[in-house]
């Protein structure tokens, strides 16, 4: 069969790890983000306590908006990474098959 | 207020819209597949389609509805957009890679790429209409909206404009021309707001915002009173009358009192405390439906634009006037400082209806924390409503059609997380300005009472029409970059979902092209007959529901179908139906409808709070678990190997194989295939087998 460009990512052997990282990704941010909605609806007067130059309800917004950023490029390089090394190892087989 | 259309705003508007058919001629011509047309051939970069998310998503209800907002509620509004954000988490960890695996043109081909089922067909191809339909309505009313101020035309002619254009755009190259209409779209607001926000920082505070010294700052008046022991009244001044009889009035209910001065009237709010009467603004509407402002018709300008702070205190000290503050100087300034918002009070007078605008001082601290909008803390139900909402917003952003359609637009699947991640960098950097262009609209004299949805574009009219001009087309654009990505969205559904999979009409790739293009032009004439229809209207609520249906109807079938080996493509049927009834039907039964749909008294809705998500969502799964269970087949589907392990199939159709061959593959069943490719595989090992020997 002959395998053009796109399918490198036709058989992506990654995607089980990759999935596996965002399920726990996204359950970090689950959690606090449910943290966030939680004590602003029960808990509001917590959300007033000073915090930095304003309160908490400022900086925990702010924190899940960069948090969100930060875990989206952290998320990316360890999937980038995971796909390069089973490209590589892909590479390598092959080589060796073809060689044999 | 009355705004004056300004030569700056309408030649950049047209520009605007002459690069938009520009680029729609261009890519015209390139359009010639049913690829082409619904994914833009699948060659988009990953880092233009993320700006393109940026645009498709942050529509004219993120720009000039959470601004608006935040200047009238403070940080209940900013809770839109952390809510907003957080939905692209799901987006990039859950679906992103796996919708663009399974995915060629529409939603539905990922939901149903393991089942072949004309029932999730139809299910999602409805699902996909109904949330592209609520979210079409508000953005082509906003579009009628914002066309009065900007080019002085009447309401209708800036629904047909925006639709015109939406519809060239979409009919002519589809995605093509979307993706790069939502691109510049979503790269010039970007840009500007972060202009805007400079211009706001720069500016500092003030406790008579006099906008840069352009508008001179309206003192509003008091007027000092003593109550008699038989409750009359004596004002300060003596020019002002009072009847004798004024606690009797609707109004002494309210707590305001109706002042006569020279034969006009004017409504005063009573601080009991401080001893002194507060002017007021009012709307009157008349049994007639004339309207007056402050006693006036519009066009005498009496209604004036508020919002500013009675005291800054910086370093303990108190001062009149800032300089230049930093983002986090400027929060601890409102924070520390006491700022007038204006809410309201309707009163019904002598059958006229009045909406009192009255100023209420309030800390800073207090606007900067929840519940001046979402009354949180108290109530049980108040909460539920709450957390709904956050849930709906967090669930719903990953199931919009809109949105998901952007994941076919791009080569693999780390393009589809690549462009994720541009999409919540650009749209959380957005989302953080909006909190500073928000306070900025709240203190800095600008805001329209009567329509907060201008804060905004009021706000950068402040620091000088051309800023304006930029902003006002900009949010015009808004409406254009958005509405198109919907009605990619929607004609896919239609054509490719519902015409050419559920009914199963035969059709050559020319065909399909042109049956896209022609729901295109069906679906664009009926948004702008639903835009002018609901004229007036305030529908910004159509987009919670868009959410609400997303995130009840789509979410969990997306979500299942990843995670869970024994879903059903009954399964998937039925919750998708399930979750889409439910959310409407609760939405239906609301207080929120009783008040705005039906006039009825909220407090007799059947359903305790608005919004529907945390019942819908979770009734939606429950759905999908139970009817999957019952109609588990033990057949070899269970042993068949996950979906994408059969993605070279994506291969035949992409120009590998004939197409006969690939219109044969398409009729076969899942299993039917599977058999196929272990055949096969069987084959070229036996063959290599025998060239080895």
């Amino acid at each position: 069969m002959d395998h053009g460009p796109s399918t490198n990512w036709g058989e992506d052997k990654s995607a089980g790890y990759k999935t596996r990282v965002g399920l726990w990704m996204f359950l970090v941010y689950c959690i606090i983000y449910a943290g966030f909605v939680v004590i602003n609806s029960v808990w509001p007067d917590l959300m007033a306590k000073p915090m930095g130059s304003s309160n908490l309800a400022v900086a925990y917004g702010m924190g899940l908006i960069i948090l969100a950023f930060a875990l989206a490029v952290i998320y990316n390089h360890m999937c980038g990474r995971a796909e390069e090394a089973h490209n590589n190892a892909e590479d390598a087989t092959k080589e060796a098959e073809g060689e044999a | 207020m009355s705004y004056q259309s300004s030569a700056w705003a309408v030649s950049i508007f047209v520009a605007f819209v002459a690069f938009v058919l520009w680029i729609a001629y261009y890519y015209a011509r390139q359009t010639k597949t049913a690829k082409g047309f619904y994914t833009a051939g699948g060659t988009v970069h990953w880092a233009v389609n993320g700006i393109a998310f940026a645009g498709d998503y942050l529509s004219a209800a993120s720009f000039l509805g959470i601004c608006g907002m935040i200047a009238v509620y403070g940080y209940d509004g900013f809770l839109y957009s952390i809510g907003y954000l957080a939905g692209w988490m799901v987006a990039l960890f859950v679906v992103a890679e796996p919708m663009k695996r399974l995915g060629k043109y529409t939603f539905a081909d990922a939901l149903d790429a393991k089942f072949n089922s004309k029932g999730i067909r139809l299910a999602a191809a409805l699902s996909t209409l109904v949330i592209s339909v609520c979210y079409l309505i508000p953005q082509m009313v906003g579009a009628g909206v914002l066309v009065t101020p900007l080019l002085g035309l009447p309401h209708y002619c800036g629904v047909v404009l925006v639709g015109t254009i939406v519809t060239i755009i979409v009919a002519t190259a589809g995605m093509a021309s979307t993706t790069y209409v939502q691109f510049l779209k979503g790269g010039m607001l970007i840009v500007f707001s972060t202009a805007l926000v400079i211009c706001v920082l720069s500016r500092g505070l003030s406790t008579s915002p006099d906008q840069g010294g352009n508008v001179p700052y309206r003192q509003f008046q008091t007027i000092g009173f003593t109550t008699s022991s038989d409750g009359a009244l004596s004002l300060s001044d003596a020019s002002y009358s009072v009847q004798a009889d004024w606690q009797s009035s609707p109004y002494a209910k309210k707590n305001f009192v109706k002042l006569t001065k020279n034969g006009s009237t004017s409504v005063w709010s009573l601080d009991k405390d401080a001893g002194v009467l507060r002017e007021t603004q009012t709307v009157t509407i008349l049994p007639n439906g004339d309207k007056l402002y402050n006693g006036a018709p519009k066009s005498e300008g009496k209604f004036f634009p508020v919002g500013h702070m009675s005291e800054i205190k910086i370093n303990g000290k108190s001062v009149s006037k800032t300089g230049p503050l930093d983002p986090s100087e400027f929060l601890a300034a409102i924070n520390n400082g006491t700022i007038v918002r204006w809410p309201s009070e309707k009163i019904e007078d002598n059958s006229a209806q009045v909406t009192v605008y009255y100023q209420k001082a309030t800390l800073g601290k207090d606007i900067l924390r929840p519940g001046v909008k979402f009354k949180v803390g108290g109530k049980l139900t108040e909460n539920l409503n709450f957390i709904s909402l956050m849930l709906a917003l967090f669930l719903g952003t990953a199931a919009l059609p809109h949105i998901l359609i952007r994941y076919y637009t791009v080569p693999s699947p780390a393009c589809a997380r690549k462009s994720t991640i541009v999409a919540i960098a650009a749209i959380g950097f957005f989302y953080v300005l909006t909190l500073f262009m928000g306070l900025g609209s709240m203190t800095n004299g600008v805001l329209d009472l009567n329509d907060s949805n201008m804060a905004a574009p009021l706000l950068a009219k402040s620091f000088g029409i051309f800023l304006f001009a930029i902003i006002s087309a900009l949010a015009f654009a808004t409406v254009l970059g958005t509405v198109s990505g919907l009605m990619v969205a929607a004609s896919g559904a239609v054509a490719h979902d519902i015409i050419e999979r559920f009914m199963g009409i035969k059709m050559d790739d020319r065909r399909k092209v042109r049956a896209g293009k022609i729901s295109a032009i069906f679906i664009g004439i009926s948004a702008m007959f639903l835009g002018i229809k609901y004229q007036g209207m305030n529908v910004s609520y159509l987009v919670g529901w868009a959410f609400a249906v997303a995130a009840s109807a789509n979410l969990p079938a997306i979500v299942m179908l990843l995670f869970w080996k024994k879903t059903t493509s009954k399964g998937i049927t039925a919750s998708i139906i399930v979750g889409m009834v439910s959310a409407l039907a609760i939405i239906l039964l609301s207080p929120e409808m009783y008040k705005e749909l039906y006039k009825l008294n909220p407090a007799s809705a059947p359903m305790p709070f608005d919004n529907p998500a945390i019942i819908s969502a979770p009734l939606s799964f429950l759905t999908l678990v139970v009817v999957s269970l019952a109609t588990q087949k033990s057949s070899i589907l269970a042993k068949a190997p996950a979906p994408f392990d059969i993605e070279p199939l994506h291969l035949l159709e992409d120009g590998f194989a004939p197409e006969s061959v690939v219109a044969e593959l398409e009729e076969m069943s899942h299993n039917d295939l599977v058999g196929i490719i272990l055949d096969l595989r069987e084959e070229i090992a036996s063959l290599k087998q025998k060239t080895r020997d």
